[in-house]
């Protein structure tokens, strides 16, 4: 999949020009490196302290410029975020499937985080990196680094998917950035009449949030069954099996939703958003009232635009010790957008492992920017996810590294008779609360 | 660990001389600190172990006893969990120990909730008069391995002590002396005083 050039040259678009454009689109071609940062103004220039830029300001992002301020004061810490407020990805199912009367649980703002840390703000579009520079072009100019991390989560890659165009997530929401996409697809399912199909499309591994579409038909099955019971919910999966907690996940389908639900293996391959038909490559067309289209993924545009992904232009290959970009010198990538090397299981694009990484990456940037000794990973992973309106079940991993590599040195999920699910629902409303407070205070 | 700085350090001067090492070669590191062990807990149990989800339990100031006993315990299933002891078998005794070096070092995480004001006064009496040679200071200090309970969610408090009841978790010899005699009533009094200790 190479990227779309139509949204590539909107990504660049704004002050940094389509001089800069033509040259970023060269370069991502050769798989090398820098954009010039060209002629954009230069905005808040570096005075004597060492200063780290972050963009994103997600699950990653905003612990890496959190954690950084707390292990060195000295060194200055930039957040570039296009958006006043983040809305948390995990537990939006919830809110779709009717569950949560609106998104305030899943929001936050960065004021109390900038605040309580010191950390600089800057509301804008980051388009473009000059690694040879180091400068970082956004759309209201560019501004200079010591060492930068880049949290960009993912964007999509619809190349595949025939009929998908800018106008199709309207129709056909991914709701797999939370936000206006989860809003969408919620007023779709309480809007649709009793006797609809509803498709969720699941794209090939690796994508964001693994056990998440298996979630979401659990939910949205819930609310079928309980407002709409002669409707359908068909997930087409272009992976040969279930991908996270199959066990689990299976168990919940069959004992809960065997009239509602149906799994059936199927890759997504053209889309007809007025004829309103979902056609997947097991040769079946299906007739929607609603369509979940989750497109395959890659990293954010950014890190494409700025030559951070490999050859496949999909994800970022990092050291696996201080997160810094195997391609470009003093630039740190965390969370989704990641491509780690790893001895065994990889660490699953989660929220969590973000924020595991983000501290990872902060503790080995201050080091490295105090000429001291880097320091392994030592990383955790959880997460939670609801089988119904009342149970959840989780995977747990624990990661170090050995030489070199990230390894799984403990991994499990919640036992298959879910006699502890109601608990562990619990315990992921507490997760929640307390993933999102580290987030924005 | 001396050795692993050398080679470090010898590594450093590669990378300042061959640009292509810096593509191909990981960072040689010094093996998990304290900090790096302890940061990855934040995702659920709050930023240096100050919780802010009422189910789970704030670590900060928590005693280096207190922390290391909880993890063997839950790793090796003695004490009953949903995650941690999935999670505690990730890790090694000398983990445990770095856990309880960080979280032993952090300020009591005082908590806001709502409190019943006659039910904490009534269990500060009973605090006094049954648990004090234990749960030092109001709760604010722990004797050996005893948890500090202050400003601990009345949820997850109430969770725990439902656990206790049920034999799920199993009590301490001299604590399961002192609560064995306690009515219901006197035993939510006691949660919802330690609870409002800041």
């Amino acid at each position: 999949m190479t990227l779309d050039r139509r949204n590539f040259i909107k990504l660049l678009g704004g002050a940094s020009g389509l001089a800069i454009a033509g040259h970023a689109a060269a370069q991502a071609k050769t798989g090398s490196a820098a954009v010039s940062a060209g002629s954009a103004a230069e905005i808040m220039p570096k005075g004597s302290a060492r200063r780290v830029v972050v963009i994103g300001g997600g699950y990653g992002g905003t612990i890496a410029a959190k954690y950084i301020r707390m292990l060195d004061k000295s060194i200055e810490v930039v957040l570039i975020e296009r958006n006043k407020q983040f809305v948390s990805c995990p537990f939006s199912n919830f809110y779709i499937a009717g569950l949560m009367p609106d998104m305030s649980a899943l929001t936050i703002n960065y004021t109390k985080l900038a605040a309580n840390h010191g950390i600089k703000m800057l509301h804008a579009d980051a388009t473009a990196i000059d690694a040879a520079a180091k400068m970082v072009v956004t759309s209201q100019g560019r501004l200079a680094y010591d060492r930068l991390v880049v949290s960009p989560g993912i964007d999509f890659m619809t190349d595949g998917i025939e009929g998908y165009d800018a106008k199709t997530p309207e129709i056909f929401p991914h709701a797999w950035k939370a936000g206006p996409q989860s809003a969408l697809l919620r007023k779709q399912l309480q809007s649709m009449k009793d006797g609809g199909t509803v498709v969720i499309g699941v794209p090939l591994m690796p994508f964001r949030c693994p056990p998440g579409p298996y979630e979401r038909a659990c939910l949205i099955s819930t609310y079928l069954k309980k407002h709409k019971p002669k409707s359908k919910l068909i997930m087409l999966d272009a992976n040969p099996d279930v991908v996270s907690k199959k066990g689990l996940f299976t168990k919940a389908w069959n004992s809960y939703y065997k009239d509602i639900f149906t799994y059936i293996g199927g890759q997504v391959t053209k889309v007809d958003t007025k004829a309103k038909i979902v056609v997947a490559d097991n040769f079946d067309d299906y007739e929607v009232a609603v369509a979940n289209i989750i497109p395959p993924q890659r990293a954010g545009n950014i890190a494409v635009a700025a030559g951070l992904t490999d050859d496949k232009k999909r994800w970022c290959p990092v050291d696996a010790v201080s997160f810094e970009s195997t391609i470009h010198k003093d630039i740190h990538v965390l969370g989704d957008a990641t491509l780690l090397p790893s001895d065994g299981g990889a660490m699953p694009k989660s929220g969590y492992s973000a924020n595991s990484q983000a501290k990872v990456c902060a503790i080995n940037i201050v080091a490295l920017m105090n000429d001291k000794p880097t320091t392994e990973l030592s990383a955790i992973n959880a997460c939670y996810s609801a089988v119904s309106e009342t149970e959840s079940v989780s995977v747990s991993h624990v990661f170090k590294v050995v030489n070199g590599k990230i390894k799984i040195t403990a991994s499990a999920v919640s036992p298959g008779d879910f006699s502890i699910a109601k608990t562990e629902k619990a315990y992921g409303e507490s997760w929640l609360k307390n993933v999102l407070t580290e987030m924005s205070t | 660990m001396k050795q692993r700085w050398s080679t470090w350090s010898l590594a450093a001067g590669a990378l300042a001389l061959s640009a292509s090492a810096f593509a191909t070669s990981p960072t040689p590191s010094n093996p998990p600190t304290p900090e790096m062990i302890s940061f990855a807990c934040a995702g659920c149990h709050g930023t240096n172990g100050g919780s802010a989800g009422n189910l789970m339990p704030s670590l900060a100031s928590q005693s280096k006893t207190t922390i290391v006993d909880a993890m063997k315990k839950f790793q090796s299933g003695e004490r009953t969990s949903s995650i941690m002891g999935r999670l505690a078998k990730g890790f090694t005794e000398s983990d445990f120990e770095a856990m309880g070096d960080f979280f032993s070092k952090q300020k009591l995480h005082a908590t806001n909730q709502k409190i019943d004001k006659a039910k904490a006064k009534k269990g500060a009496d009973l605090q006094e008069a049954n648990c004090s040679r234990c749960h030092l200071e109001d709760g604010k200090e722990g004797k050996d391995d005893t948890p500090v309970m202050a400003s601990q969610w009345l949820p997850y408090l109430q969770m725990q002590m439902e656990m206790y009841l049920t034999g799920e978790r199993k009590m301490p010899e001299k604590m399961a002396e002192k609560v064995k005699p306690l009515s219901k009533a006197e035993l939510e009094a006691l949660l919802h005083f330690y609870a409002s200790v800041k």
